[in-house]
């Protein structure tokens, strides 16, 4: 970014050379006091010393990064076993957050299909059904989910009726209802990239591969997943990384067996554990996880493309 | 069902609806195996339905379809040895230009070796075997063509289908190429279904042709058949030039007729079946098959000069008809010698050799 406006100013030539630093202050203002400024405060935050029921003390500390990673004993002087706890959080939500977008790509990507081979008038209709639901806000939505799931709710008692089980499922406090939760929160983030996608398509591409003999599932392997693989990899991304910082979902529908990254977080600064440096230094190694994940999948998609 | 094994495409009654709208209204016809086959017509005739529905992307609402002797209105496009040059290429914008040319033989399960010997001669034959490797994005217009046409043959198809695949191109190279598809398809003995809204296309490049309005086969014959015996006033009007004029039959006798004009000026003209005394029927005459001259011929019409327009190879001569109809002439620029020019007002005799007027009922 600095190389960027480094060029714009030394270039003699630039008539708008002044006028461009101005004309780029708002970006550069935006990112430092929503980006830059937050994470600062976050990995500073992350290197002191906690005080009791929140708060810190400034004074330089390892502890947060240490208590993550390593068991030091219940007094800290034994010699250091790593720490499966945490790491064991993070493996089940990267799991939760993995399985719910395996899920909402299963019904997304038919979903988008659907609607981008429908009449284009009736395109918009279908996409404005599609976000109805996410008018309501999440809470009422996961409590809402939470009703429906329980042992006597709706989908128990309809299966119950046609006779397709005899006993009332588990699926409240499982891994599934948190799966199914964030699957069903997210769901439109899948949806409406892949249709972006699938709606520019050219049908005829379709033709053309059946035309050369391609049966069906070859030409959607072949010729229309290659061609809208960037609306998968961003519904991925948009589906998977919300979902790895949840809580809502994890809390309402999971119970306590089912803890995910984004309420060992959420502890740390509201609930009773409070431990400010510590939920900071989780929240740094969640960010570093997300950002090595995009990284990967962005270098991917250009070696694609570059080849 | 007399199954003939000789034609490369039998069509047979072939109906298609779509809801209340009938795009194609019994159609029936044969493409000879080894042809160069033309559909021609404006836009929304059908023809680009009936090649839709040869390949498979269309289902036939009535009737049959046969390939070789062989039922395929049933089977999926994968399952029919025909190809389809695309009006847009339709081009693999993923996959790079031998892939796409060899895509239809990988999908027939040849080894790869074989797959990509067979696409590098296809490839040759369309002449751009040095862009292999590039993107179809990375070609120009009329390299995409090319491709298309190579991917298209290189499976070898039995029948092989073009959706005005020159329409995109400008032109000189659409001649270019028209040239070079009628040479390619003597050379690879493969029967080629050709669809276009140019005429002139169509006489150029085509066998035989089958011209198409409304959903429905006005007339099959070879060039020369669809210029000089149009059937009926589309066909007369839609290839080439004429001039087409309301006229009653007065006598039918030995094969002539004696007509009058509006204007009433009389002319006889050979005979076409169904043609009757007291008939209204039409008359066509060809701008090239008339004479504009100071004494009258043989047959001749009275007119006056309207306007000259000098068009490179022809000069266009507008004249009205004593009745007030407009007529063009075409005289050929290196006729100037044998014919005269004259000036507009002037009061000349449009002449005619026998058989130029052809007497059409519909």
């Amino acid at each position: 970014m600095a190389g960027g406006a480094a060029s714009g100013g030394s270039s003699q030539s630039d008539t708008y050379a002044g006028a461009r630093v101005w004309l780029l202050l708002p970006a550069w203002a935006t990112l430092l006091i929503l980006v830059v400024a937050p994470v600062g405060i976050m990995l500073v935050y992350s290197f002191l010393t906690k005080e009791f029921r929140g708060g810190v003390i400034w004074e330089f500390s390892w502890e947060a990064y240490d208590q993550f990673f390593f068991n030091r004993g219940l007094f800290g002087d034994e010699p250091p076993r790593i720490e499966w706890t945490y790491i064991l959080i993070f493996w089940r939500s990267i799991w939760q957050a993995g399985v719910a977008t395996l899920l909402s790509l299963a019904i997304g990507f038919p979903t988008a299909c659907f609607i981008a081979t429908r009449a284009p008038r009736q395109r918009p209709i279908w996409v404005f059904l599609v976000t109805i639901p996410y008018w309501v806000n999440l809470l009422i939505r996961t409590v809402s989910m939470k009703f429906l799931l329980r042992d006597n709710g709706p989908l128990n008692e309809a299966l119950l009726g046609i006779g397709v089980i005899s006993e009332p499922l588990h699926i409240v406090n499982t891994n599934l209802a948190v799966q199914l939760g964030l699957f069903y929160s997210y769901l439109p983030f899948m949806v409406l990239p892949i249709y972006a996608a699938v709606e520019r398509y050219n049908f005829s591409l379709s033709e053309a591969a059946a035309d050369l003999y391609a049966p069906r599932w070859t030409v959607l392997r072949r010729i229309l997943l290659p061609a809208v693989k960037p609306g998968i990899v961003a519904g991925c991304i948009l589906v998977f990384v919300p979902s790895l910082g949840s809580f809502l979902a994890p809390d309402l529908l999971g119970g306590a067996r089912n803890f995910m990254i984004g309420s060992l977080i959420e502890e740390q600064f509201k609930g009773n554990a409070g431990n400010w440096p510590f939920g900071a230094a989780a929240s740094m190694i969640l960010l570093t996880l997300v950002l090595i994940i995009l990284l990967f999948s962005a270098r991917q998609q250009g070696r694609q493309e570059a080849r | 069902m007399n199954t003939s094994t000789t034609d490369a495409i039998d069509i047979r009654d072939a109906v298609k609806r779509y809801g209340d709208f009938t795009a194609l209204h019994s159609v029936s016809l044969s493409i000879r195996d080894n042809e160069f086959f033309t559909l021609l017509g404006p836009s929304g005739c059908g023809k680009t339905t009936l090649l839709r529905m040869i390949a498979g992307f269309e289902d036939v609402t009535e009737g049959a379809i046969f390939l070789f002797g062989e039922e395929i209105e049933k089977l999926p496009p994968h399952k029919r040895p025909i190809n389809t040059v695309f009006q847009n290429y339709a081009l693999f914008p993923h996959m790079s230009v031998l892939e796409n040319v060899g895509f239809g033989l990988e999908m027939l399960g040849h080894p790869m070796q074989e797959v990509r010997k067979r696409a590098g001669e296809a490839l040759e034959m369309v002449q751009l075997s040095q862009f292999a490797a590039r993107k179809p994005a990375q070609l120009s217009g009329g390299q995409q063509q090319r491709v298309a046409l190579a991917r298209a043959l290189a499976p070898r198809p039995k029948v092989l289908l073009l959706d005005e695949p020159l329409s995109a191109l400008d032109l000189k190279l659409r001649k270019a190429m028209q040239i070079e598809l009628k040479h390619i398809q003597r050379d690879t003995g493969i029967t080629f279904i050709f669809v276009t809204h140019d005429q002139e296309e169509a006489l150029t490049m085509s066998d035989r042709i089958a011209v198409m309005s409304s959903g429905e086969l006005q007339q099959l014959g070879d060039a020369r058949e669809i210029y000089e015996q149009p059937r009926n006033t589309f066909v007369a009007d839609f290839i080439g030039e004429t001039n087409l004029l309301p006229v009653t039959v007065d006598e039918v006798q030995g094969g002539r007729a004696a007509c009058h004009l509006p204007g009433g000026q009389t002319l006889t003209c050979d005979a076409s079946a169904g043609v009757a005394r007291g008939a209204r029927v039409h008359l066509s005459l060809r701008p090239e098959r008339v004479i504009v001259a100071a004494q009258p011929g043989v047959e001749s019409l009275k007119a006056t000069v309207r306007e000259n327009i000098f068009v490179g190879t022809d000069i266009t001569t507008i004249v009205d008809l004593a009745g007030g109809e407009e007529f063009r002439i075409r005289t050929s620029n290196s006729d100037r010698g044998r014919a005269r020019i004259f000036e507009p007002g002037a009061g000349v005799f449009l002449n005619m050799e026998q058989g130029a007027a052809r007497l059409l009922t519909d």
